[in-house]
């Protein structure tokens, strides 16, 4: 895998290195999304724009920060809690295909949209609220499925998700069948994810409720290490091996579902990127949870930006993209690691 | 000497079947310990109240004197190791990280291994023999390999006690003598108590101070292996027949299976046993 051998450095120094890199390309990913859109402009005019030359040219400004930064923002936002989501779940279970609506999360949220929909709702508050209510009540049915006298077992934690995900996609089948209007269209892109509905407000909402989550996911780095080497040896670790996963499943679940609720179903980032960046970085978690937040962030702002430039007109959901392109990168990886 | 393991009247059982029964015993500080029985007679069970891992239904154990439910998790970890009988194999860490892991009850939640944590890292790997793998992967590495690196992480945890649940079981000869030496070391060096669980009688005999023979949870007998390794004793807890004599490297008893066909040609006469 790498030619050097990780303990040769010691981890501080290798979360900084680690963290300068993948900032340096989220800050890269931020200029471009913050530059490039349907409007014609010319890079010296954003150059001034982002300088703060705002009474030059009003208009490109106004579309800079009042449209495209709050995207690009909501964008690297839900980037990394998928990433990140993905990380704990996949640490978590120990199964490397779990991803961050394991828990029930997806399908319970997307019953709830629909419904929302349905009703005419509007994106925001009415969708949203009707998303979260929705996941919560899944996750809450999986927690009660799962948890037995003696402790929570992962395989049935697994199992209980992806029954009530399953429930819940024949609901959605049907609610889908029912519904033959323009709503259905408003349907299938929250299906897909879709990040056209951000505003500053909201998106401000949402980092205010995900910081501290990404901070204890940080500080749980450690024993989400020696949760690796199993429960039995985690407990004659020192690790709480009932408290921490449940935390940890707790505060996954909870900013995945405020997310996926501004969103819709963002798939394939949350399964790939913790990978990928394993991958990279190897496979300690106090490395892992900032290069996900940090690379995830990154990913979705591109992925973003060529979901609403490739289109000639309109856009496509970023959903499409995500796993178009991560895809056979992952592929691509997978294979040179192997060698 | 003070007494490093105290089990009073130990009983625990899964569903209806009862796997200990009234287990009482004490385990002086650096001695080595080997608990043995056949399968199924709550070896495991044992290690697993003594580790922290089970509560058991009845019963007191005491580590260095005080009640094991008076240790937070991180407290208990500082003072007893274990080494499990299958340590995980499939972990993509490097030898170092696994090592050095075994540092984290002495760390608070922020904090991160300084250069004392990297040293005692370092020595534990010089003193199982598995330095010059630091920096391969876990999943890489002989089932032999896997288990000295899971000694070092238990000596890195630097306690006053390693309990290990059958270590040598699935090691070729040169690996088990290795290990048990291993241990003898720590135990001579550091002071370290050794509590282990095995199947192999003759090893067992040759290390242990005092042996703990345990049959369907209860306790057949406990002392010293020329007082536990008896013909009787043995036929009694294992239900076969076992030659027993002197071991020709060490003056302790050595025990031989007898295969039933020998049996049959008139064992008994031949031996007088």
């Amino acid at each position: 895998m790498k030619a050097t051998a990780p303990h040769a450095y010691p981890i501080l120094k290798r979360i900084l290195a680690v963290s300068l890199l993948l900032g340096l390309l989220l800050i890269i990913s931020a200029f471009l999304g913050l530059s490039m859109g349907s409007s014609e402009q010319n890079i010296r005019q954003i150059l001034a724009v982002l300088a703060g030359h705002a009474d030059q040219y009003p208009t490109l400004s106004s579309i800079v920060w009042r449209i495209r930064l709050p995207r690009v923002l909501l964008a690297a936002l839900v980037g990394a809690t998928l990433s990140l989501g993905g990380l704990v779940f996949q640490a978590l279970l120990r199964n490397p295909l779990a991803e961050p609506y394991i828990m029930g999360i997806s399908g319970g949220s997307a019953v709830g949209a629909i419904i929302g929909i349905l009703l005419g709702m509007s994106p925001f508050p009415g969708v949203a609220f009707f998303a979260f209510a929705g996941s919560m009540a899944t996750l809450l049915l999986v927690l009660l499925i799962a948890s037995t006298r003696s402790a929570m077992k992962k395989e049935t934690l697994i199992l209980a998700g992806v029954m009530v995900n399953a429930f819940c996609a024949s609901v959605i089948m049907f609610l889908i069948s029912l519904t033959q209007d323009s709503r259905l269209h408003n349907i299938l892109f929250w299906l897909m994810g879709d990040l056209s509905m951000s505003n500053t407000h909201q998106t401000l909402m949402l980092m205010v409720a995900l910081l501290p989550c990404f901070t204890v996911l940080f500080l749980l780095a450690r024993p989400m290490n020696i949760l690796l080497m199993g429960e039995e040896m985690a407990a004659n670790m020192g690790v709480d091996v009932r408290l921490i996963p449940l935390v940890l499943l707790l505060v996954t679940s909870f900013m995945v579902s405020i997310v996926v609720c501004h969103t819709g179903l963002l798939g394939f980032v949350g399964l790939v990127m913790p990978h990928l960046l394993r991958l990279l970085f190897g496979p300690d978690h106090r490395l892992l949870v900032p290069a996900c937040i940090l690379g995830g962030a990154a990913y979705l702002i591109l992925c973003d930006l060529l979901a609403r430039s490739l289109p000639s007109q309109g856009e496509m959901p970023v959903g499409v993209i995500t796993a178009m392109v991560g895809a056979p990168l992952f592929i691509l990886l997978l294979r040179r690691s192997r060698q | 000497m003070k007494t490093a393991l105290a089990v009073k009247d130990l009983s625990h059982s899964y569903g209806r079947r009862s796997v200990l029964n009234a287990v009482s015993f004490s385990v002086q500080e650096g001695e080595f310990f080997i608990i043995i029985g056949p399968n199924g007679s709550g070896k495991t069970t044992l290690v697993r109240t003594i580790s922290g891992s089970l509560r058991p239904q009845r019963g007191q154990t005491e580590i260095l004197g005080c009640p094991i439910g008076s240790y937070s998790g991180k407290a208990l970890a500082r003072s007893v190791a274990v080494v499990t009988q299958t340590p995980p194999a499939d972990i993509p860490f490097t030898v170092a990280e696994v090592v050095l892991m075994g540092r984290s009850p002495h760390l608070s939640l922020l904090a991160v291994e300084k250069r004392k944590d990297l040293q005692l890292a370092e020595r534990a790997m010089s003193f199982t023999n598995v330095q010059h793998l630091a920096g391969r992967r876990l999943d890489q590495l002989s089932a032999g390999e896997r288990q000295r690196v899971f000694v070092a992480r238990a000596i890195c945890q630097q306690p006053r006690i390693i309990v290990l649940d059958e270590p040598t079981a699935s090691l070729d000869l040169a690996h088990q003598i290795h290990v048990m030496d291993l241990l003898e070391r720590l135990r001579m060096d550091e002071k370290i108590t050794i509590i282990m669980v095995s199947h192999d009688l003759n090893l067992a005999a040759m290390y242990a101070d005092r042996l703990l023979l345990l049959k369907a949870g209860g306790v057949v007998s406990l002392g010293k292996p020329e007082e536990v390794l008896t013909f009787q004793t043995l036929e009694r807890a294992y239900g076969c027949v076992l030659l027993v004599d002197e071991n020709p490297v060490k003056k302790v008893p050595r025990v031989t299976l007898v295969p039933n066909s020998i049996m049959q040609a008139g064992f008994r006469s031949l031996t007088g046993q």
